[in-house]
């Protein structure tokens, strides 16, 4: 494998807490390595990234690639590709394709899928219940044999508290974390938007904050009874950020996510009923999106994750009431997070690129986050301030349901390497 | 002429003039409607297609009659007998509509903003006969005209009062959008589940004791309590919300003497209103179906392009 050797970057490395202005990085055989000898790097690959960020490969605990069985929408390698082109060289895959990944065959599927396709680490997730369903353990000793990272039913929640609180107690046992879809079914059928003063006015029916609030508080005190690591997925709600705030202050073992929507959209997105602004959990109001901006600040939200959820144009035209959940994230979630949280809200550059990077590596012990010498050489070089307009239509992913399609944005991925390979430069995947 | 619209989609949407267009031109064509030829040229050769999604009788029957009366023809599509039960979508079913050569498309459907949807899609007009629990503009443009021609002309601080399920009904939020911009003193009365505080968004006031909200009212609209909408939880019984809620002679004694009592229908007798009192002196609920037509046919008119001087001359 070639020696490349790059140049004159902004390294920013949070896990090492290093951050250059004009700094190196060597990448041979998969891996960083410390400066070689000065004849090896006569041979070696020069890059000259003046003007750009270099910093590890982003990691994003939260995407769906619909594979298996919903390959119309998108697939492990239109995905990855998807991830790559966004600057993500490691993505946890949400267990919701069909079959449901409740048993060890479909998780090898997904292994042997994306050892064959994906151009980045693809890591996946098992269910907690069986189906999916909420009604029975899922065999999670097995799952986790089979390499998952993570449990969750995401996209649903356990609703009933019993089969959560074993669900934590059996997990725990192999060291496995749970991830929540904090969300109470009873108060929310039918819910198609943030309840509020828009939903009353559009007569949609509304998805209230106290139905996110009333599961992440109920996790964080199972989480407390059982000692086991619950993470709160996609955070929207201000309540809940203000209740694990209080639970972590008592040391309890909780975490949570927050996704670039959230903290860049609110529901006054959806005045006009343009699906390509519906999701779950749905965008929340001004005082919601200034709270997870807060929790992300003081550390109670303690990673970035992008939900990227794949849905064909077709699915996506059609009656608000009857489209689908879930926007695409991978290719904008830098620029989104540089916008928002570092120019808006005076957020240091390697604050942000630690949220995506160390912490989330971090929260399900992937090796990836770091631009140490030995770690494996994931390494994203950005220009954190070039301005494109982003085109759906023209990304990677297979589908194109993104509320930022056609806008203007600033932050652009330039090249992204995986284990000391170029994936992706200027606008082209690379062969794997 | 104030009327520049193609689509009639939202009440919201529309300004004062634009409401009183088509109230000047309704009251020309209901004077149509007493004449024994009750028929007028104004849209003949153009087709318009009703693609009711969602089951109607009244609203179906009210724009297939004003239709008729503007010599149009009429195409009516429901749900039961249509490719959507297919696996068609609202796209493809409504592309089909105008390939098919239909010059206006009046929708009903249970998905709120489904007409604002159709309107991006297609070149010819669009009319809202109800989304979900959106809006239903035909109804609030033709329960305030109702009110005008009972209460006069101008409803700045006269005493509205719309009573019942106001979360799920898109005619209350027709109405609220049109009464609030006439500048009526409206409060909307009901059990708190049904009308919840959020709805002070929308500009008026709430309220949960029936004395106080109907008394010297000089309208109220009943809604109806919509049984296939709701859960059991959003109130007891319709038991309780009689007598919490429903209209009866005594409650009604609190109102104004001159009170009218509106009702969009269907009407649940002994639930929401007193059988009396729906077929009594103060009772406006049929002269609000006769008064559909007419509002209904100036909508149709106006959308379709007609210019009002050619109806309202002399008015």
């Amino acid at each position: 494998m070639p020696l490349y050797h790059l140049t004159h970057a902004r390294v920013i490395d949070p896990a090492a807490k290093r951050d250059e202005a004009d700094g190196e990085l060597f990448l041979r055989d998969g891996v960083f390595i410390a400066r070689p000898s000065a004849a090896e790097l006569k041979k070696a690959k020069k890059i000259d990234a003046a003007g750009l960020v270099a910093a590890p490969g982003l990691v994003d605990v939260h995407v769906h690639f619909r594979e298996p069985g919903q390959t119309h929408k998108e697939t492990i390698e239109t995905g990855s590709r998807a991830a790559a082109a966004g600057g993500f060289t490691s993505v946890v895959c949400m267990p919701n394709t069909a079959p449901v990944a409740d048993n060890t065959g479909t998780i090898q599927l997904i292994k042997d899928s994306a050892s064959r396709s994906a151009c980045v680490h693809v890591y996946p997730t098992g269910c907690i219940t069986v189906g999916m369903k909420g009604q029975a353990l899922a065999p999670i000793g097995s799952l986790k044999r089979a390499g998952v990272v993570a449990i969750t039913d995401d996209g649903d929640c356990v609703q009933s508290n019993e089969l959560m609180r074993r669900a934590c107690e059996y997990a725990k046992m192999f060291d496995l974390s749970l991830m929540d879809h904090c969300q109470d079914h009873s108060m929310t059928v039918g819910a198609v938007m943030n309840e509020g003063a828009l939903s009353v006015k559009l007569g949609l029916k509304g998805w209230p904050n106290a139905a996110e609030d009333l599961i992440v508080a109920r996790n964080c005190i199972l989480s407390e009874y059982t000692g086991a690591h619950i993470h709160m997925q996609h955070v929207s709600s201000r309540n809940a950020v203000e209740i694990l705030r209080r639970a972590k202050s008592r040391g309890v073992r909780v975490t949570g996510e927050a996704c670039p929507h959230h903290i860049a959209l609110t529901d006054d997105c959806l005045a006009t009923y343009d699906t390509h602004f519906k999701m779950n959990p749905p965008l929340r109001t001004e005082a919601d999106r200034v709270a997870i901006i807060a929790g992300l600040k003081d550390g109670t939200l303690d990673i970035l994750a992008t939900d990227h959820a794949p849905h064909t144009p077709d699915e996506k035209d059609r009656e608000f009431d009857l489209a689908p959940n879930g926007i695409l994230g991978l290719e904008t979630a830098l620029a989104v997070s540089l916008e928002i949280l570092v120019r808006q809200n005076k957020f240091k550059l390697a604050t942000v690129i630690d949220l995506w990077t160390r912490k989330p590596a971090e929260l399900l012990k992937l090796p990836a986050g770091t631009l140490a010498e030995g770690a494996p050489a994931d390494l994203v070089l950005f220009d954190p301030d070039a301005e494109w307009t982003y085109d759906a239509k023209a990304g990677f992913s297979k589908s194109r349901n993104s509320p930022w399609h056609g806008q203007k944005l600033r932050g652009r991925v330039r090249q992204t390497f995986v284990s000391g390979k170029p994936v992706y430069a200027d606008g082209k995947i690379l062969a794997r | 002429m104030t009327w520049n619209r193609r689509h009639l989609l939202t009440l919201e949407e529309l300004s004062v003039a634009e409401i009183e267009q088509i109230h000047t031109v309704a009251t020309a064509f209901k004077k149509v409607l007493g004449r024994s030829v009750k028929k007028i040229p104004a849209l003949r050769g153009k087709t318009i297609v009703n693609l009711f999604l969602e089951p109607s009788t009244r609203t179906r029957m009210a724009f297939d009659m004003a239709a008729k009366r503007l010599s149009a023809d009429v195409i009516s599509f429901d749900a039961a007998s249509s490719s959507t039960t297919k696996g068609e979508t609202l796209r493809d079913t409504a592309e089909n509509i105008a390939a098919l050569g239909a010059d206006m498309i009046v929708i009903r459907h249970n998905c709120a903003g489904s007409p604002l949807y159709l309107s991006n899609i297609l070149d010819i007009p669009v009319i809202n006969a109800g989304d979900g629990s959106h809006e239903h503009p035909t109804q609030g443009l033709l329960d305030t005209f109702t009110m005008r021609e009972r209460l006069g002309p101008d409803l700045r601080g006269r005493r509205v009062v719309i009573l019942g399920d106001i979360l799920f009904s898109r005619v209350a939020r027709s109405n609220i959008h049109a009464l609030v911009k006439f500048g009526a003193d409206l409060t909307l009365c009901g059990p708190s589940t049904l009308v919840p505080r959020s709805l002070e968004g929308l500009g008026v006031k709430v309220s949960h004791d029936l004395r106080s909200a109907l008394a010297d009212a000089e309208v109220v609209m009943l809604l109806r309590i919509q049984h296939e909408r709701q859960t059991a939880t959003m109130f007891p019984s319709l038991g309780e919300y009689t007598s919490m809620f429903g209209l009866n002679s005594t409650r009604a004694s609190w109102l104004s003497p001159k009170a009218i009592i509106m009702h969009p229908g269907p009407i649940n007798r002994g639930v929401e209103i007193d059988s009396d009192l729906a077929d009594g002196d103060r009772s406006v609920i049929l002269d609000q179906v006769t008064n559909g037509i007419a509002v209904r046919m100036a909508c149709l008119f106006l959308c379709a392009g007609g210019n009002p001087a050619s109806v309202t001359a002399g008015e």
